[in-house]
């Protein structure tokens, strides 16, 4: 089943007189339960192109079909509707609301869907669990180490089931081995059956998925399957209990 | 709908935590509508208290009293030529009563300034009103002691003192003062009636709480004549609805006794409460227009203060908002977010300013009959919240506009 379908889409910035061409024409297709990493030299449109298919943005031109909906005519209410249901975003600077606890941080999606509090707070305390945090869930985000952070985000864009999981550079602001860690944890979300979008430029972390597209200067340069991905040792397929960090 | 309500319980929840975490802020902004809440409601409040005092005050002049004088109240007339007129006797209203025949009473008075005084104690620049025992019917007087001076007592120019209820505490605090002696000037009564509070502070000195009656012979004996002041006669209709009519007779009545042919003008006039009522009305009417105005001017200012602040706020917040509208928060939940959090700020400062506005108001009720009333402080409270909605609906408007990837990436 295709979850993205893109056709022919541009997307150029105005910059005082001068036109920047972030995408210029760029068409692809991203089935359910794919696991693909977006590649690219800084600058290449990657985060642009993260943007439009997380439907925080609109394409100049071209169409953009998500679950088989035109996104790209779509007004700003229906675009948020559509993030909030469909898409779980992970970005590299973990993007928490500081003065909210992790709780709360990952139960925000569900008040926007309108699901009432006791559902909420039981779907939260899962999400947060799933990801090893159980025992931090009344911890702000200043008092988590960057990838437990990193954790909590990642279960704030699980909580609501969405068809869609982007990720842009989430081990970015990691050390490697926190980073690694958070890579597992995408895979493990990959093997039960979820569809993973990673931006990245890292050719090791791109390598945990399992098709690579490449991009530069808002070009599609290749799309290929991965030769020899590269699978975290995990400790154990139980999620549940990938260690704390 | 349960969006809406999950959505309005983030507001506040949000809302909290931001007052809370820049309290010194907050309190700071709030001052301006502390300030422009209480001045509201203290010129509400006092706006009001003058309101009941000058009502209560003109009603206890009775609706359906005419007062025939020399003199208009309110009149385009040229003051020279009322000057002019012939002053009224004590004679023309012995004449003028035989006469008439609708009111049901009618009483002449004339009033002087004078000191009162009792052993060592005395009260400057009392009004000492003369008049006789029909006076009493053209009231609505009630005594908490005594009574009011006989016919007998009236056209024999006895020494017989009525007291209102403020002169009768002053001169005999804690003590009855029936039976005893005062002294207006160096004239000695004997007092045989108090006045029940009447409670009219608008009328200041015309207050029957704060005046002396007594027989007006003794008046022009001893203090004035009415060659020198005209009388008033005072003439009270049967009821309200007689008013018209009974004006009309006295002034035909009147003319009679002043012996004015027709054709030639009125040389004297028909007084009424009325006119000192629409006279009230417009005077009040500006200065509350004024009032309203100037305290308005301070909540206004306090409205600038908050809407600042919302901006900054929603300045500061940039990321935050990129967030929420990144995992669903739709516009109006942003502009919702921000309104709620202005409301509430206007609110607590409403509050705040409602408790001040009481506590002052308490020292307003020295000198005014007033107490803060339940539809000023729901007023003020809907003003508060108001000028919250008003003053943070730019800085809501400009946030729940931001563009979700600029706000994100705003640092
Ligand atoms: N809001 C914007 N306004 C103008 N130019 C932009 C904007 N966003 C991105 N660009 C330009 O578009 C190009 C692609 O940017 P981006 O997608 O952020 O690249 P990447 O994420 O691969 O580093 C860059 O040249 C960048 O300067
Ligand atoms: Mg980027």
């Amino acid at each position: 089943m295709t979850i993205i379908n893109i056709e022919h889409i541009a997307k150029i910035y105005q910059v005082g007189s001068e036109q920047v061409h972030a995408l210029r024409d760029v068409t692809l297709k991203i089935d359910k339960n794919e696991y693909v990493a977006i590649m690219g030299p800084s600058g290449s449109g990657k985060s642009t192109l993260m943007n439009m298919l997380g439907c925080l943005d609109t394409p100049t031109h071209g169409l953009y079909q998500f679950n088989g909906k035109n996104v790209s005519q779509m007004n700003d209410n229906d675009l948020a509707t559509i993030r909030n249901k469909e898409i779980g975003f992970v970005f590299q600077t973990f993007n928490l609301l500081p003065r909210s606890d992790a709780l709360h941080n990952v139960e925000l999606p569900l008040i926007y869907a309108g699901v009432s509090s006791s559902e909420r707070k039981d779907r939260a305390y899962e999400a947060l669990k799933s990801v090893g945090l159980a025992d931090r869930v009344h911890h702000k985000p200043n008092e988590l180490s960057g990838g437990q952070k990193q954790r909590v985000a990642i279960a704030r864009a699980l909580v609501t089931k969405p068809s869609l999981i982007l990720a842009d550079e989430p081990t970015g602001n990691l050390d490697s081995k926190t980073g690694e860690e958070i890579m597992e944890l995408f895979n493990n979300i990959y093997e039960q059956g979820n569809t993973i979008i990673l931006v990245t430029h890292e050719e090791y972390i791109a390598e945990h998925a399992v098709r690579i597209i490449r991009i530069k200067d808002g070009l599609i340069e290749k799309d290929e399957a991965v030769k020899r991905r590269y699978i975290p040792n995990s400790v154990s397929k139980n999620i549940n209990t990938v260690g704390t960090v | 709908m349960k969006n809406y309500l999950f959505e309005l319980k983030e507001g506040l929840i949000i809302a909290f935590r931001a007052i809370r975490s820049n309290k010194i802020r907050a309190a700071l902004t709030t001052l301006g509508i502390v300030i422009g809440v209480t001045s509201v409601v203290l010129m509400a409040t006092a706006i009001r208290g003058i309101d009941t005092s000058f009502k209560e005050g003109i009603s206890s002049l009775g609706a359906d009293v005419l007062y025939i004088d020399k003199w208009a109240w309110f009149s385009n007339e040229d003051w020279w030529k009322i000057r002019k007129r012939k002053n009224i006797r004590i004679e023309e209203y012995e004449e003028f009563k035989n006469l008439i025949k609708l009111p049901k009473a009618v009483a002449p008075t004339l009033w002087i300034i004078n000191k009162v005084k009792r052993d060592d104690k005395n009260i400057e620049n009392v009004f000492v009103t003369g008049t006789t025992s029909d006076y009493l019917s053209t009231t609505n007087f009630s005594f908490s002691a005594g009574r009011f001076f006989t016919d007998v007592e009236s056209r024999g120019s006895r020494y017989t003192a009525v007291l209102g209820s403020e002169i009768a505490e002053s001169l005999f605090p804690r003590e009855s003062a029936i039976d005893r002696e005062i002294k207006v000037g160096d004239v000695t009564y004997r007092v045989i009636g108090v006045l029940e509070k009447q409670g009219s502070f608008i009328l200041g000195n015309f207050n029957p709480d704060k005046q002396v009656y007594v027989p007006i012979g003794t008046i022009f004996k001893h203090f004035i004549s009415d060659r020198i002041r005209s009388i008033t006669i005072n003439v009270r209709a049967q009821n309200p609805d007689m008013v018209e009519a009974t004006k009309e007779e006295a002034t035909a009545v009147m003319r009679k006794v002043r012996g004015l042919e027709f054709g030639e003008e009125n040389d004297f006039s028909v007084n009424q409460q009325e006119g000192l009522t629409t006279n009230y009305d417009q005077t009040v009417g500006v200065i509350s227009i004024a009032g309203y105005f100037i305290t308005g001017l301070s909540l206004f200012v306090g409205a600038i203060g908050i809407m600042n602040i919302m901006f900054v706020s929603v300045k500061e917040r940039t990321k935050e908002i990129g967030i929420r509208k990144a995992i669903g928060a739709k516009r109006r939940t942003i502009l919702a977010q921000f309104l709620i959090e202005s409301s509430l700020i206007c609110l607590l400062g409403g509050l705040i300013g409602l408790l001040l506005a009481v506590l002052l108001s308490q020292l307003m009720a020295q000198f005014l009959p007033t107490t803060i009333q339940v539809d000023i402080v729901m007023i003020a409270i809907g003003i508060s919240l108001l000028t919250g909605i008003i003053a943070g609906f730019a800085p809501a408007y400009t946030a729940s506009k931001l563009d979700p990837v600029e706000a994100l990436r705003y640092e």
